[in-house]
């Protein structure tokens, strides 16, 4: 392994994770006074945490409503995933650090120990400073934090000089307080409060995640970027994201996600909206890293996200990048809606499934513009036991004349334990577009294997080497700081899974 | 009304005017598959592996009448010599039929095979039952419940012409349940020919059992009547060391959804399925492919090309599921479809299930209109446009038809493949 170290990342940090070899680098847990809300689901703990966030009137009935949607919604079954039946009710809806009760009013008040969890995660050094109120010096490239630690955001950085450039950035709790002409126009107008079962369930329970507003013709000055940490047992995270840029505007998303090792495996049912107007341009890149259990599947996150972006103007462009390293099950399906002329969406995956995990992931790219462009770039690996399902779906409406679509997925499978699964879905009504798929499965090349050995690498180095090479260009479509991180990750989350 | 219950009241409603035939030795097949579709049902349209084929008209009670088409061809494959079953309306034509003993292959009829044992008793529904895992499949279940005749083909050793089962439509409300079933032994082979679109409503089931070292060869022309309905399943099992080949062409029918499963059993075997497809009016053509590797170095090739227009609809499902320890596996997919207007469709679903690591499985999948650069080339060197639009669909429909191995087979699709997408809609 070379050793690049990631620009904020300690080098203690790089040895520790080193020296347990491979095992899960997020897995503390910080011990931190909780408050908690009573376990279980019911129209009383919607309106708590309604409440809790003191959010308008509003706020509270659209979540009711998605409550009573959610006790009419089946749990779906149709994703080649294998879990025993979660029980909605032996679940912590709500959870916050007491030392949040009352808010810090300025960073430097927050919970030395949060801090202490900030610099565990690997947020950047600057940034703590910055959250412990230290001045970052002229002329270093930022990046712009938002912590979401179990079901509260615990603090936004650069948050004044965002404002400057008229480009909000705040948790979604803040957002419906003080932008709420803004939350109301967009939230659930691109996933819908009834548009799927974990979905719909977020809508009633959501706590709080990032919001965010491009202003027209604004390039953000910096990369935005959202820590989410589950800390607490027992508790389901349910954060909503929402990205508005304006016409003409641009704005590159940074999102990671850890969690501690737990014998219980614990829910995450995320949503995420983005919004692009004319011409606009997001970047939206995930690091999910979640605990993924243990070798013999004990524990882990059942992380069950919806994210969907919504292409309302004409020439906008969107871009997913994920790398998903972690989480025990994971049912993830970024799409893009083409409703823009010209408009253009891309999903670049990586998904690593070792030892007991399930992932079954993939995009939806719906073409509903003329002249609408998409890409998949897909890049499977099962290693150990692990069963990888990519499932996706492109489609092209009779109206959106003379688009185009591109998709590629390659599975790679390491050992004869693991599966390795292809589902698209290709649904062409015109006769001017063009929709070409192609997918292949394989072994790692035992020549490219043989040739490292040679050059005196041992099995596991040459095997994360030969990955990466596989991965190469979704590595690519990552933003520096990311993709240094997400090719170390490729190579710790494959430990052990050779030999 | 939920999804249970609609499946029940369809099931239902399709058992209310049937019985289940006296068959001697197939009785107890017939009995398991009977229980077996209660308690599967019949498909509906909120059915994930129906996702883009309404099966209402296959399933309900009676067939939509389907008028005769009437056509001056030549039947198809009348300049090879092979050994004929005529089937009218799924009733078998002796008059019609040549002699059904011949050299190296015992033929008898579903209907007329009474004694107590037959060998087709290992084979009867067996298949079937093995193809309901993981998708249920029951409008072949209740085919073998209820199917009054087919053909029962045993063939031990070389067989010097080709079977043709020829199915003719005369009837405009006939519905019609076809079962055959078919045993190839050790190192012998055969070919096996179907023309015809059999009835207003086919329900055709066949199941090839192919035993170590055997050849299997299939040709099936669907004809271009425009109201006939058909739903096919293929069956095949094969051992080591052996072949299965089939190939499909079909022209318009309003609603055709042709299966075939296929399980390679034994080491070193080789299957292979190919269709080509010409849609031209509102007509709606499915080919469902479900191939199962359980056994090692094994090699699979799936190709399907459709040429849609004029409001046709083509659907493609294929899957290749490679088994924990089928290593050395060579799985291989493509469906392609050309749309010639905007108002055809295409949809696909080309899956891979793999859980053993030495394999090489790829699966492609295109859809688009016809290579305006190509088009552009033709008209250049003096093509009139609609001729040169002729001939590039034509070239790439005939790479499917590649697929067959025979060279008169394959001259004799290739010949009437060009003059059916000549003839258009008419």
């Amino acid at each position: 392994m070379d050793n690049m170290v990631k620009d904020g990342v300690d080098q203690d940090t790089v040895e520790a994770v080193r020296e347990v070899g491979g095992a899960y680098k997020h897995g503390w847990a910080t011990d931190i006074e909780m408050e908690y809300a009573p376990k279980g689901l019911s129209t009383d703990i919607v309106r708590l945490i309604s409440e809790k966030n003191e959010e308008p009137e509003w706020m509270l009935e659209w979540r009711l409503a998605a409550y009573d949607r959610w006790l009419k919604l089946v749990e779906p079954d149709w994703a080649m995933v294998d879990y025993p039946k979660i029980d909605f009710q032996d679940q912590y809806y709500y959870a916050r650090p007491k030392s949040m009760e009352v808010k810090p009013k300025s960073l430097d008040e927050v919970d030395p120990k949060l801090l202490e969890t900030y610099k565990k995660l690997g947020i950047p050094l600057k940034e703590q400073a910055l959250l412990a109120g230290v001045e970052a010096p002229e002329g270093e490239r930022k990046v712009a934090v938002d912590a979401v630690f179990d079901s509260v955001s615990v603090g936004t950085t650069f948050k004044d000089e965002l404002l400057k450039a008229g480009v909000i950035f705040c948790s979604i709790s803040e957002a419906i307080k003080d932008y709420p002409e803004l939350v109301q126009k967009y939230l659930g107008t691109v996933v819908p409060v009834s548009d799927n079962y974990y979905a719909t369930l977020n809508s009633a329970v959501f706590s709080d995640g990032s919001f965010v507003y491009i202003p027209p013709n604004t390039r953000c000055p910096m990369e935005l970027s959202t820590y989410f940490r589950i800390n607490a047992e027992n508790t389901g995270q349910f954060e909503r994201t929402l990205i508005i840029a304006d016409k003409g505007s641009y704005v590159s998303y940074l999102e990671g996600c850890t969690a501690p090792q737990r014998d219980i495996a614990q829910l995450h049912a995320a949503v995420v909206e983005l919004v692009l107007l004319d011409d606009a341009e997001i970047k939206y890149s995930t690091v999910q890293n979640w605990y993924p259990g243990d070798e013999n599947g004990k524990g882990g996150i059942y992380n069950f996200v919806t994210k969907r972006a919504d292409c309302r103007g004409d020439r906008s462009k969107v871009m997913w990048t994920q790398v998903e390293t972690g989480s025990a099950v994971t049912w993830k399906y970024p799409s893009c809606i083409l409703r823009g002329d010209d408009s253009q969406g891309e999903f670049y995956s990586i998904a690593i499934a070792n030892n007991m995990q399930q992932a079954d992931t993939g995009t939806k790219m719906v073409h509903l513009g003329k002249r609408t462009k998409s890409r998949i770039v897909s890049k499977g690996i099962s290693a150990g036991k692990a069963q990888n399902t990519y499932r996706g779906l492109v489609s092209m409406h009779p109206k959106a004349k003379e688009s185009r679509n591109y998709t590629q997925c390659d599975s790679l499978l390491i050992g004869d334990k693991c599966g390795a699964h292809t589902v698209p879905y290709i649904e062409v009504k015109n006769n001017s577009s063009r929709v070409e798929h192609e997918a292949t499965t394989s072994k790692v090349d035992d020549d490219q294997l043989f040739y490292c050995r040679s050059r005196g690498m041992d099995e596991e180095e040459a095997v994360a080497l030969v990955v990466n090479g596989f991965c190469k260009d979704v590595l690519q479509a990552l933003p520096m700081e990311f993709a240094m991180e997400a090719q170390a990750l490729v190579a710790i989350s494959l430990e052990g899974s050779v030999g | 009304m939920s999804a249970v219950a609609e499946t029940l009241s369809v099931t239902d409603e399709r058992l209310a005017g049937l019985t289940l035939p006296a068959g001697g030795w197939s009785d107890a097949a017939r009995k398991d598959a009977f229980s077996r579709l209660q308690s599967m049902g019949l498909p509906n349209r909120r059915d994930e592996y129906w996702k883009f084929t309404r099966p209402d008209t296959l399933t309900q009670a009676l067939p939509v009448p389907a008028a005769p088409f009437v056509t001056d061809e030549v039947p198809l494959f009348d300049a090879i010599d092979r050994l004929k079953i005529v089937f009218v309306d799924g009733v078998f034509d002796a008059e019609a039929s040549d002699d059904l003993s011949l050299e190296g292959i015992q033929i008898d009829r579903l209907a007329a095979a009474d004694a107590d044992i037959h060998w087709a008793r290992d084979v009867y529904g067996v298949l079937e039952a093995n193809g309901q895992k993981p998708v249920a499949r029951s409008l072949a279940a209740l085919n073998t419940a209820f199917a009054v005749d087919g053909v029962l083909i045993h063939v031990t050793g070389a067989v010097i012409k080709p079977i043709n089962m020829i199915y003719l439509h005369k009837s405009e409300t006939s519905d019609v349940m076809l079962h055959h079933v078919i045993k190839v032994d050790a190192g012998a082979s055969l070919t096996v020919l179907e023309t015809g679109p059999a009835a207003a409503r086919l329900n055709n089931v066949m199941e090839v059992d192919i035993a170590d070292g055997a050849a299997f060869h299939h040709a099936r022309a669907q004809g271009r009547d425009h109201e006939r309905r058909a739903a096919t399943h293929m069956f095949a099992r094969l051992g080591a060391e052996s072949t299965f080949k089939s190939f499909t062409l079909t022209a318009n029918g309003v609603m055709t959804r042709n299966e075939c499963i296929i399980e390679l059993t034994g080491d070193n075997a080789n299957a292979t399925v190919g269709g080509a497809c010409v849609g031209d009016g509102d007509f709606h053509h499915d080919d469902t492919v479900f191939i199962t590797h359980d056994a090692v170095n094994c090699e699979s090739r799936q190709v399907f090309k459709k040429v849609l227009r004029n409001g046709a609809t083509g659907v493609f499902q294929g899957k290749i599921l490679v088994k924990a320890g089928a290593q050395k596996t060579d799985g291989y997919q493509i469906s392609q479809s050309l749309l010639l207007d905007g108002d055809s469709q295409f949809l696909a679903k080309p899956e891979l299930e793999i859980y053993a690591d030495d394999v090489i499985c790829s699966h492609g999948s295109t859809t688009g209109a016809i290579d305006e650069t190509a088009l552009f080339y033709l008209q250049s060197r003096g093509v009139p446009k609609a001729v040169a639009t002729d001939l590039l669909t034509l070239s790439f429909l005939t790479e499917a038809v590649e697929e067959i191995e025979d060279e008169t087979l394959r001259a004799e699709i290739n010949t009437r493949m060009a003059s059916w997408l000549e003839r258009r809609g008419g």
